[in-house]
């Protein structure tokens, strides 16, 4: 019997030209630029009048169907906040933000440039999209549980982490929490509800729902936030996260932080032709997207999040629209497959210096505040830094005694393991 | 005009010019052979098209291919090995790059069970000739996500071959074999070698070289295969018999040489099919046996490698198969050094061997 099936061969399918190559007609996205060419965001529909309301925190999917699709600003481009998400909060308080941002980017240019001198086998700045984290982690009450991305330092600063703490994790030295084994900037910080971050990608975003499922289910209070990027969302485990979340409601926070690159890709290839925050519509869970350099939007979307995931009504996605100013890491150069100092025609702005015009505007503070509190941090990383190479560094140690690599990969060590250390051990 | 019902001949020596290339180039090079000679190849992955890969082996196929056949993807790499399953059965030849093999695990569903068993499950009527390219290995600080050796969960599939060169020769002719193969196969890239043999962290922590001082550095510069089963002989001897395979085959070779045995040393380069003849006619040679890779030891492929060995050489054994690996813990970031297998964990193995008589 003659097969009916397998493979077409290849000649009778399809358009070829006169050299009998096909044509191909398969759409494949661009992005907002490439090295030589002028930079363009239209795209992304930043200017909407959609977002001007603020509903209910119990509505309906529906209802908030629109905020999907606009942007939710609370600043405008002079630093004036105003309309329907406008927060109430204390000038301490937006103080309080400008100051953990600044340490942020100051830290983040101190890890950067010790990376380059080979103190660090690599670091990932988070520049230009600090009050994401920020913003976000002030929003949030400390026994809420953190499942960040690998960019999001900021909510160690928000939450209190000891600076020298996260610097020894960086450096693999004998005081890195993480006993030398993980690469640098995936943290791990139980005390703080800061989860373990993995280097695979958008993992956490499924099992921060399930902490929250077991939030619901003990009956608690707290609630659950993650992050992924613009690239992760194409993970799995990102429908995993939002399909279980709408199933069970679960009080969760997902974020989408949209700093519109993944290494070199641009978020058009994960966004399809939509936004991240209108992908949460089809799973009946509301989706908000926001100026993510909008220090002020960025909290009152987060505060309006969370107290419907605390009251019962489930899960909220965030689209937070900002821009990576840096390389994806340490390990790649932007200018080879964007428009050199794209960053500058980035429409929204800088979230430290929006913030800070603001404040100025109410004269809240000033420019020669600014430049000290700049001096001071920069100054404070600096000691952080010697005292944090004072515990060992990473080429020279002093490092966790080697032996301890086999301790937690089971609770008790097991049979085999123990032969293996000693193995390891007759050898030093 | 198409060659994507071809079936991989035999050896097909190569002639023609020859240039010195970093095993990064080899690759490159056998992605722009296949892709010149067969319209049904494409490069597939994250970071591949306009930037040219992360570690750069796709470097130029945007430029003159276009976007659609050095195709960048969504980061899923689930979707991008299902995707490629599809385009194969479709008639189109893809070459998927994983950006490091630690990714792969996304995939893992649609690599197992779909892409290894499409042609056993359809009776022989479908088929994906789906190539997966994945750069692996440690050594380069990439700790517990950066830095493993997956092959093992690979060969345990049937309907898979897996493959890992040790040198940009045997990396260009074996990657065009593959992709050229109507069979998925495996291929894995050991990132540490890709810019140069490397020799392990003793003696002054490197013994790094280039490939351009290196004999197999000489690559044609146009299409030639290396079938995929057959293992190539580094070094003859009569002592011992040293499987190993990628980054291990440089370190191996180093410590004999320090040490002096008198050893015979095979790079596998393909792992399944595995060369059995060419291993037990070393070890009835020999009558001793050392396994080294990098992967961790319980259920690693050096297991297989064991058993395939006293089952073919019992009675010509002189002393236990040592196996030389990586410790059974994830790939620790501040430890590489003490977790790669040394060359003084080598030659203490081969030092144990020969003390049996």
């Amino acid at each position: 019997m003659p097969k009916t099936g397998g493979n077409k061969p290849v000649e009778a399918r399809g358009h070829a030209d006169a050299t009998g190559t096909w044509v191909s007609k398969l759409h494949v996205p661009t992005g907002s630029s490439r090295p030589g060419e002028k930079p363009d965001f239209r795209a992304l529909n930043l200017v909407s009048d959609d977002a001007m309301f603020r509903p209910a925190p119990d509505c309906e999917t529906r209802e908030a169907e629109p905020l999907a699709h606009g942007l939710v600003r609370v600043l405008d481009d002079e630093g004036t906040a105003g309309g329907p998400w406008l927060p109430e909060l204390s000038d301490e308080h937006l103080l309080q933000g400008l100051r953990h941002m600044v340490h942020v980017r100051a830290y983040d240019e101190r890890m950067f440039r010790m990376q380059r001198q080979g103190q660090l086998s690599f670091y990932i700045k988070s520049t230009g999209e600090e009050a994401v984290a920020v913003a976000q982690g002030m929003a949030l009450d400390s026994g809420d549980m953190l499942f960040p991305a690998y960019r999001q330092q900021g909510l160690l600063f928000v939450r209190g982490r000891d600076v020298v703490d996260m610097m020894c994790h960086c450096i693999s030295n004998a005081r890195d929490n993480c006993k030398g084994r993980q690469m640098p900037v995936f943290y791990t910080w139980k005390d703080g509800n800061f989860f373990s971050i993995s280097g695979n990608l958008a993992t956490q975003f499924s099992q921060a729902v399930g902490w929250a499922m077991a939030s619901a289910y003990k009956g608690e209070e707290h609630i659950a936030a993650t992050w992924v990027g613009d690239g992760s969302t194409a993970e799995a485990d990102v429908h995993n996260a939002m399909l279980f979340a709408a199933t069970y409601r679960a009080p969760v926070i997902l974020n989408i932080v949209n700093n519109q690159w993944a290494i070199s890709t641009p978020q058009s290839f994960a966004a399809g032709g939509t936004t991240f925050a209108a992908r949460a519509l089809g799973y009946n869970i509301p989706g908000i997207r926001v100026d993510g350099n909008d220090f002020l939007a960025v909290h009152a979307v987060t505060d309006w999040a969370a107290r419907r995931a605390r009251r019962g009504f489930g899960p909220t996605v965030i689209e937070l629209v900002t821009y990576r100013v840096a390389g994806h890491s340490t390990s790649d150069n932007p200018d080879a497959y964007r428009a050199h100092n794209e960053s500058e025609a980035w429409p929204l702005g800088d979230p430290v210096a929006r913030l800070k015009q603001h404040l100025i505007g109410r004269d809240l503070w000033s420019e020669p505040q600014q430049q000290a509190l700049e001096t001071e941090l920069k100054e404070a990383i600096s000691r952080d830094w010697k005292q944090a190479l004072s515990y060992g560094s990473l080429e020279d140690g002093p490092h966790w005694p080697v032996a301890t690599m086999f301790d937690d990969v089971f609770q008790h060590l097991p049979a085999h393991l123990l032969r293996q250390r000693q193995q390891l051990e007759e050898k030093e | 005009m198409s060659r994507s019902a071809s079936k991989v001949p035999e050896t097909e020596q190569p002639d023609g010019e020859q240039a010195s290339m970093s095993m990064v180039q080899a690759i490159n090079s056998a992605l722009h052979c296949t892709m010149a000679a067969d319209p049904a190849v494409l490069v597939m992955g994250e970071d591949v098209g306009f930037f040219g890969g992360v570690f750069r082996c796709t470097e130029g196929l945007y430029e003159k291919y276009g976007a659609h056949r050095a195709l960048d993807t969504p980061i899923a790499e689930g979707g991008i090995v299902a995707a490629a399953i599809g385009m194969g059965v479709n008639g189109l030849r893809p070459v998927v790059e994983m950006q490091f093999a630690d990714y792969i695990y996304p995939a893992i569903d649609q690599i197992i069970s779909e892409l290894a068993r499409l042609r056993h499950r359809s009776g022989g009527e479908f088929f994906a000739p789906v190539t997966i390219r994945a750069p692996c290995g440690g050594g380069i600080r990439g700790g517990q996500t950066h830095s493993q050796s997956p092959e093992g969960i690979f060969t345990h599939v049937c309907g898979l071959k897996t493959v890992i060169p040790s040198n940009p020769y045997d990396a260009k002719g074996l990657l065009i074999s593959a992709i050229e193969d109507d069979d998925p196969v495996m291929f894995f890239e050991p990132k540490r070698i890709y810019n140069g043999p490397f020799h392990g962290h003793d003696n002054n922590g490197g013994g790094s070289g280039s490939w351009s001082d290196h004999p197999l550095g000489q690559v044609p510069i146009g299409h030639y295969r290396i079938p995929l089963g057959k293992a190539a002989t580094i070094r003859a001897g009569r002592q011992v018999t040293v499987l190993a395979y990628g980054t291990m085959v440089h370190v191996a070779a180093e410590a004999i040489r320090a040490s002096g045995i008198d050893a015979e040393l095979l790079d596998l380069r393909s792992l399944l099919p595995l060369d059995i003849e060419a291993v037990a006619a070393s070890v009835r040679k020999t009558g001793r046996c050392v396994v080294i890779h990098e992967a961790t030891r319980t259920s690693g492929y050096g297991a297989e490698l064991v058993a395939e060995v006293q089952e073919t050489c019992f009675w010509h054994l002189r002393a236990p198969i040592e196996r030389v690996t990586g410790w059974d813990t994830p790939y620790p970031h501040a430890f590489e050094w003490e977790y790669f297998p040394s060359q003084r964990r080598i030659v203490d193995a081969l030092q144990r061997t020969l003390a049996y008589h």
